[in-house]
């Protein structure tokens, strides 16, 4: 029997996204697909603008970019990087790496989870601060090391990290 | 008069320790007491135990203060250190300091002097010589530069980079690529991130002159997004170049093509792996490749692709410039030229420190590094990042020449070296080895994918002391599986670090002596 295969609808694919996170991803879509392989660059887009990629964001990417929805999930799960729940208006990067281990950043890694009261990929309850692990940011002579959003900090003590969180719950800005 | 010029580091290591704070206070305090001077963002000088380091310009020269906080600045202005007086944090002219001075900055020369943001500073400084002589010859030529020169791939492997570009010049093609390996993932390396910030333009220059050696008209740099302050760099260094006429259609009246464009990675160890990272910038998953086809045949978009590290390509421009002969004439046996050496983890004085292959590792923990931050007794060095191997105190006469290290079952690498006090557990670093490697692997084949989770569970029960002999037995068992049934380097290196580990202490692995470990 023949079928005809229809395209489904954008709001049937992305029923639980926000009209204003559709035209999110759409947008980036629609900037970058004209590149020569464009789904990492729409992935890092998206989660820009967004603070993650969103379930449904995987239908709408790959029906624009004419790939299979296996491929856009298989490509978001492989990288480490995309995160793929909300949460965080900062996200805190701990370099768990043999030289910041040699520094003493095991220690820090269990302060960090003790006081924030949050494992790895978690958020805390006040939604200031999401935690996530990193392996390398080179910054190998100066450790321990941790990253706020884009800013690097270097040799951070527990002392210095409960500071440097009071500083970021401070402050307003991060990722939606 | 004109200004006093002074510099403070805009590096994100000099970033990472208050730089910014003190720029400003520079700024603030010299304008309250109406002293004229330029602040100039530049580069890192690699001293990184002075960061942030602020230098001030004078007739004879730049001289060195720090490490500098912003409390330090009132200090430092009522000494009088913008016309050079002395000061408790001054260490005299910058280039003067043991450091500094004992080093071969060939690649380095002008990271940390010049503002990285300018390409008038980067030609004044004898940037776009090694293009303009490359210009002025045939691709042949170049490529034969670069063999001549004895260049070998800094990432890690060390392949001599002119087959890579042999290769690709003698492929015929309509459409070539170039691409810069800047996922600089191994934990102990930062070489690459400090040419990308601290001198951007070396690396374009570079690029431009792969692309025109082989017939590339297209450069990617696969940058890991752990790198934010490079990216910022090469962007805006790209753009300068565009508007100069450095990149683009016609490179200098030339007549040749090269565009260049960056890509960030998104977290992926494995990503470093060449052909992995050439699958990522086609938009999939960093699975490795089978090879052949090499890269250099069929790479991005199966297009001849010259593939190579950050410090390859910023090696190239000097090459060209002062010849083959002149760079072949550092270092030793096969491996030539000079190693930028990132002495990193619990050491006092941490930096870079770009030498001729041949420096012992003795030299580089006490001569330049000073012994361990911590005071203590220096146990355990890893050298080449996570996949290299941990060597013991009776090694450390080592020199560092690829060959000498494969020799003790070691591997120099990107040139990291991580250090470690007496309070190390190898167990735990053998250990962490292994998850590294469970958490990284891109997963295409079984030795490292399982292996290394298996590998985990078998530490876990000899460190328990689970019938310990047979456990060792399983985990020497299971590392020559890895070893030799892996497709790549993640899978088929992790045992290095694991048994150096087991092989030179193997007393962290016995049980009851666990409790050796000092608190």
């Amino acid at each position: 029997m023949l079928m005809t295969k229809r395209q489904p609808t954008t709001s049937a694919i992305a029923a639980f996204m926000s009209s204003a996170q559709i035209d999110a991803v759409l947008g980036v879509c629609s900037k970058l697909k004209a590149t020569a392989g464009p789904l990492i660059p729409i992935l890092h887009a998206v989660q820009e603008q967004l603070g993650f990629v969103p379930h449904d964001a995987v239908p709408l990417i790959a029906r624009e970019l004419n790939l299979s929805i296996a491929d856009v999930h298989g490509v978001l799960s492989f990288y480490h990087y995309f995160r793929k729940d909300p949460g965080g208006r900062h996200v805190v990067h701990l370099c768990r790496a043999e030289a910041c281990q040699s520094v003493g950043a095991t220690a820090v890694e269990a302060h960090a989870k003790r006081t924030l009261g949050i494992d790895f990929h978690g958020t805390t309850k006040d939604g200031a601060i999401r935690l996530e692990p990193v392996y390398c940011l080179g910054n190998c002579a100066l450790g321990p090391s941790i990253m706020i959003d884009d800013q690097l900090h270097g040799r951070v003590s527990a002392q210095r990290f409960d500071e440097l969180m009071q500083n970021a719950r401070a402050a307003a800005g991060g990722e939606a | 008069m004109s200004p006093t010029k002074i510099y403070v580091s805009r590096d994100a290591a000099a970033r990472s320790v208050g730089a910014d704070d003190t720029a400003r206070a520079i700024l603030a305090e010299a304008t309250r007491l109406g002293v004229d001077i330029e602040l100039i963002r530049n580069g890192s000088r690699g001293l990184l135990w002075l960061e942030p380091l602020v230098e001030v310009a004078t007739a004879g020269g730049r001289l060195a203060y720090g490490p500098v906080q912003p409390s330090d600045v009132e200090g430092l202005f009522a000494a009088g250190f913008t016309s050079g007086k002395e000061h408790a944090l001054g260490h005299g002219m910058t280039e003067e300091i043991p450091y500094f001075r004992n080093q071969e900055r060939l690649t380095f020369a002008r990271v940390g002097v010049t503002d990285p943001r300018s390409i008038e500073d980067y030609i004044n400084h004898g940037g776009y010589r090694g293009l303009k002589a490359a210009l002025a010859t045939e691709p042949a030529a170049i490529v034969a530069a670069v063999t001549a020169a004895g260049l070998r791939g800094r990432g890690g492997a060390a392949f001599p980079a002119g087959i890579k570009w042999k290769t690709v010049l003698g492929t015929t093609a309509a459409q070539k690529y170039v691409v810069c390996n800047a996922d600089e993932g191994d934990s102990g390396t930062y070489s690459d991130r400090m040419v990308m910030e601290g001198d951007p333009f070396v690396l374009i220059e570079g690029m431009t002159i792969a692309g025109i050696a082989t017939g590339a008209t297209q450069g990617f740099i696969y940058l890991r997004w752990e790198y934010p302050d490079a990216h910022v760099a090469l962007k805006s260094a790209i753009a300068t170049a565009y508007e100069h006429h450095y990149l683009g259609e016609d490179i200098q009246g030339s007549g040749k093509r090269f565009d260049l464009e960056v890509r960030l990675g998104a977290g992926a160890y494995i990503c470093g792996e060449e052909t992995s990272l050439l699958e990522s910038l086609e938009g999939k998953r960093g699975q490795i490749r089978f090879k052949p086809p090499l890269p250099a045949i069929q790479g991005l978009f199966g297009k001849p692709t010259v593939i190579n590290n950050v410090i390859t390509l910023a090696s190239v421009p000097i090459i060209l410039d002062r010849g083959a002969e002149h760079y072949q004439k550092f270092g030793m046996g096969r491996s030539r030229g000079t190693l930028p050496i990132q002495l990193t983890g619990n050491i006092k004085r941490g930096g870079l420190i770009e030498k001729a292959f041949g420096i012992t590792l003795r030299e580089l923990l006490y001569d330049y590094g000073g012994g361990s931050l911590s005071g203590r007794p220096i146990r355990a060095v890893q050298v080449g990042g996570p996949l290299g191997a941990y060597l013991p105190e009776s090694q450390f006469d080592t020199k560092l020449d690829y060959e000498a290290f494969a020799e003790i079952k070691g591997m120099l690498g990107h040139g990291g070296i991580v250090v470690f006090d007496d309070t190390v557990d190898m167990a735990a670093q053998a250990r962490y080895a292994m998850e590294f490697c469970a958490i990284e692997s891109c997963g295409k084949c079984t030795p490292c994918r399982i292996g290394s989770t298996r590998g985990v569970e078998v530490i876990d029960r000899l460190i328990a002391g689970e019938d310990s002999t047979r456990q060792e037995t399983i985990l020497r068992d299971l590392c020559e599986t890895m070893t030799y049934g892996s497709l790549c380097a993640l899978g088929g290196l992790t045992p290095y670090p694991v048994l150096s580990a087991i092989n030179h202490f193997p007393e962290d692995f016995v049980t009851p002596v666990r409790a050796r470990v000092p608190a």
